[in-house]
């Protein structure tokens, strides 16, 4: 295993809560992940894994608790914050503008600029072309509607607008979902590779094989609430499927 | 559809794709422009050929004017799920407020009458524009609602600032803004802006070219790219022949292109740039492909909607300056159903009520073919309660045949 305790985390979330309207979606929640780490969040539906990264992303900010960034405490409001702490999410339901192209697409919010201040297409097209090479991704055409391409080619585009930026973190909320087995194994792939250059992933996945392949610890939510955090070697799939069943670890 | 026509539509579509690529135009665009071209020839044969007379064409620009200003603006107001009602009104309530600027206000005759009210018009148009926007975006009223009441209290209040009456007649310079008889540049100024547009052509088609060759991107064929280039130069040439082929009543010079055209030209080239090159136009287009997602790239979503508004009755102003210029008074009646033009030019154009796409160019080329109707039915003495009633079969045939469109790509 890449990361040893000693270090401090990339992230540390330290009881975190978060309501919406009398629904406890998260209580006291302590989640962290180390450079270079795989960490899954599993649980039922409704079971606050969504929320959980919604607090981090800055999309949800929370209502207690305490966020750590290298061991600095932050308040993260917005997504653009979140961002600017490189922390970057690929959402659950891909959330690309289906009408413009792939460039626009990974440069959205973060355009580049010629010097008289008009989006620079010809720069930010080389760039992602860079960056799919890189990726070992091909798309049909990077000019047209991102509606025109196939579920993978369009994660890949989600993938790609996360990681480009110089993400530490990067939360991945069901990335498989929409996918087919081969590019299912392609997202795996990358995802390792990320984890070799020392990012720290949050995985969601209802995929048990998934997360035992690419996980190096699991933390298991039930009702907004941790059940307890694993480490993937330790545990068979069956103690993980009765940690997200019964909502308490197993017992042996 | 019946099994024997979807082959033959696909077909038609397929040689229409085709043909879009070699001239660089949307090919659902360039099927509208062939059926503009039959509609031209057609009201020419029927009017005896006085349809495209230079004099009848020279009418048609300035007709065309107010439309395709406003329409560029829609155009961004419904690409971000949108619409805008009140604009036929604000174009009367501003139109009335820079005629009393003029009259009551500052004085005819003064050299700074006529951009002091111009000014003042803009800014008008904008703040109106900028009101109803953040009703809209941070209010959380739909558009629909918002621009509906919009349309019912501007028409009033141009009623009301002046109790009715027409104010007549304006300042002598700010007519020149309308094109009338003296509001053109004359065959001399005429071919100098066709000459700079056909220089503008080629330098950013070579500029562009030269840029994606330094990225390695690929690029036309140079002799298909050289192609491009005479083509839309011969159509600059033709267009400003057409304008000058029109003899003033009086004098008998050639009148050459009216200032409102100008200004129209000018307002395209400008909404294409900030349509396309600009980080405000991108997000624009990015909220109407998929709001979430805009929001969560870290898009100021309420304020885009806000700044659109704001845009859309600056263009407002732009057109009650040119019309109100034109009919050298300011009424209160002044723009009645234009947004049903206006809305109707950027969807036949293109513009897809569903958000996300549409084009500048595109709405411009609807406010023709709208105004070319309605000129064409003007001399063919069809009465103006038809007019309307064909202009609404034109609006609703538009629409629908969009949605077959898009239906027959996916
Ligand atoms: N924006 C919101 N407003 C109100 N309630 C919400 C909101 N977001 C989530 N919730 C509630 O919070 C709880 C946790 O939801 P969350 O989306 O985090 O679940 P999840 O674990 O991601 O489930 P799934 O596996 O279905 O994606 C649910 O009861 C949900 O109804
Ligand atoms: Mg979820």
């Amino acid at each position: 295993m890449s990361a040893t305790q000693a270090q401090t985390p990339l992230v540390e979330l330290r009881r975190i809560s978060k309501t919406f309207g009398g629904v406890h979606a998260l209580e006291d929640v302590d989640v962290d992940i180390y450079p270079g780490e795989v960490v899954a969040l599993l649980g039922h539906n409704g079971a606050g894994k969504s929320t959980l990264i919604k607090v981090l992303s800055g999309v949800h900010p929370p209502d207690h608790g305490e966020i750590r960034v290298f061991g600095n405490p932050v308040r993260i409001e917005s997504t653009r914050e979140a961002k600017a702490l490189g922390i970057e999410t690929i959402y659950q339901n891909l959330a690309l503008a289906e009408n413009l192209d792939a460039v626009a697409n990974l440069f959205l919010g973060r355009e580049r600029y010629t010097r008289f201040g008009f989006l620079d297409e010809e720069t930010m097209e080389h760039e992602t072309r860079r960056m799919l090479d890189r990726m070992k991704l091909r798309l049909p055409s990077l000019r047209t509607e991102v509606s025109r391409l196939s579920g993978g080619q369009r994660q890949a585009i989600a993938i790609g607008r996360a990681v480009y930026f110089d993400a530490k973190i990067l939360i991945m909320d069901e990335p498989t979902a929409a996918l087919g087995p081969e590019e299912t194994a392609k997202v795996g792939e990358l995802v390792r590779e990320l984890k070799a250059e020392g990012i720290g992933i949050f995985l969601i996945s209802h995929d048990i094989h998934d997360v035992f392949d690419l996980a190096d610890r699991i933390t298991v939510l039930s009702h907004g609430r941790v059940v307890g955090t694993v480490r993937t070697s330790d545990v068979s799939k069956d103690d993980v499927l009765s940690m997200i069943i019964l909502g308490r670890m197993p017992t042996r | 559809m019946t099994s024997i026509d979807l082959p033959r539509g696909h077909a038609v579509r397929l040689g229409l794709e085709r043909l879009s690529r070699i001239i660089g135009i949307d090919p659902r665009l360039l099927g509208m422009l062939l059926v503009l071209v039959v509609i031209w020839l057609a009201l020419n044969i029927a009017t005896g050929g006085t349809f495209l007379s230079a004099r009848n064409l020279f009418n048609l620009s300035l007709q065309v004017a107010v439309v395709g200003v406003m329409a560029t603006g829609m155009v961004l107001v419904i690409v971000s799920r949108n619409i805008d009602l009140s604009i036929g009104s604000v174009l009367g309530f501003v139109g009335v407020f820079g005629a009393l600027m003029q009259t009551e206000w500052l004085g005819l005759g003064h050299g700074y009458t006529w951009w002091v009210t111009s000014l003042l018009m803009l800014l008008l148009g904008t703040v109106i524009g900028a009101g109803q926007g953040a009703i809209v975006a941070y209010g959380g009223v739909p558009s629909f609602i918002v621009t509906l009441g919009g349309l019912l209290f501007f028409r009033n209040a141009a009623f009301q600032i002046n109790l009715g009456a027409t104010v007549a007649p304006l300042d002598e310079t700010f007519q020149l803004l309308g094109g009338g008889l003296n509001g053109t540049i004359g065959a001399f100024w005429s071919w100098i802006c066709g000459g700079l547009a056909i220089v503008a052509i080629a330098v950013s088609s070579i500029l562009i070219r030269r840029k994606r060759q330094r990225f390695g991107f690929a690029v036309r064929p140079l002799p298909m790219e050289i192609v491009g280039i005479v083509l839309w130069s011969a159509l600059v040439l033709v267009f400003v022949a057409v304008m000058n082929a029109y003899p003033q009543p009086k004098t008998n010079e050639p009148m050459g292109i009216a200032i409102p055209v100008l200004i129209l030209i000018g307002v395209t080239l400008i909404m294409t740039i900030v349509a396309r090159r600009t980080g405000f136009g991108r997000y624009v287009y990015a909220i109407g492909g998929n709001p979430e997602s805009a929001e969560l790239a870290g898009i100021s979503v309420k304020f885009t909607i806000v700044k659109v508004f704001a845009l859309m009755g600056l263009l407002a102003g732009i057109a009650s300056i040119i019309i109100t210029a034109r009919l050298n008074a300011g009424a209160s009646v002044t723009g009645t159903l234009t947004e049903l033009n206006v809305i109707a030019a950027a969807v036949i154009g293109g513009t897809s009520l569903a958000g996300g796409i549409g084009t500048i160019y595109g709405a411009v080329l609807g406010a023709v073919f709208m105004q070319s109707l309605e000129n064409g039915m003007v001399l063919l003495g069809v009465p103006t309660p038809l007019q309307k009633m064909v202009i609404a079969v034109v609006l609703v045939a538009a629409v629908w045949i969009d949605r077959v469109y898009q239906r027959s790509r996916t």
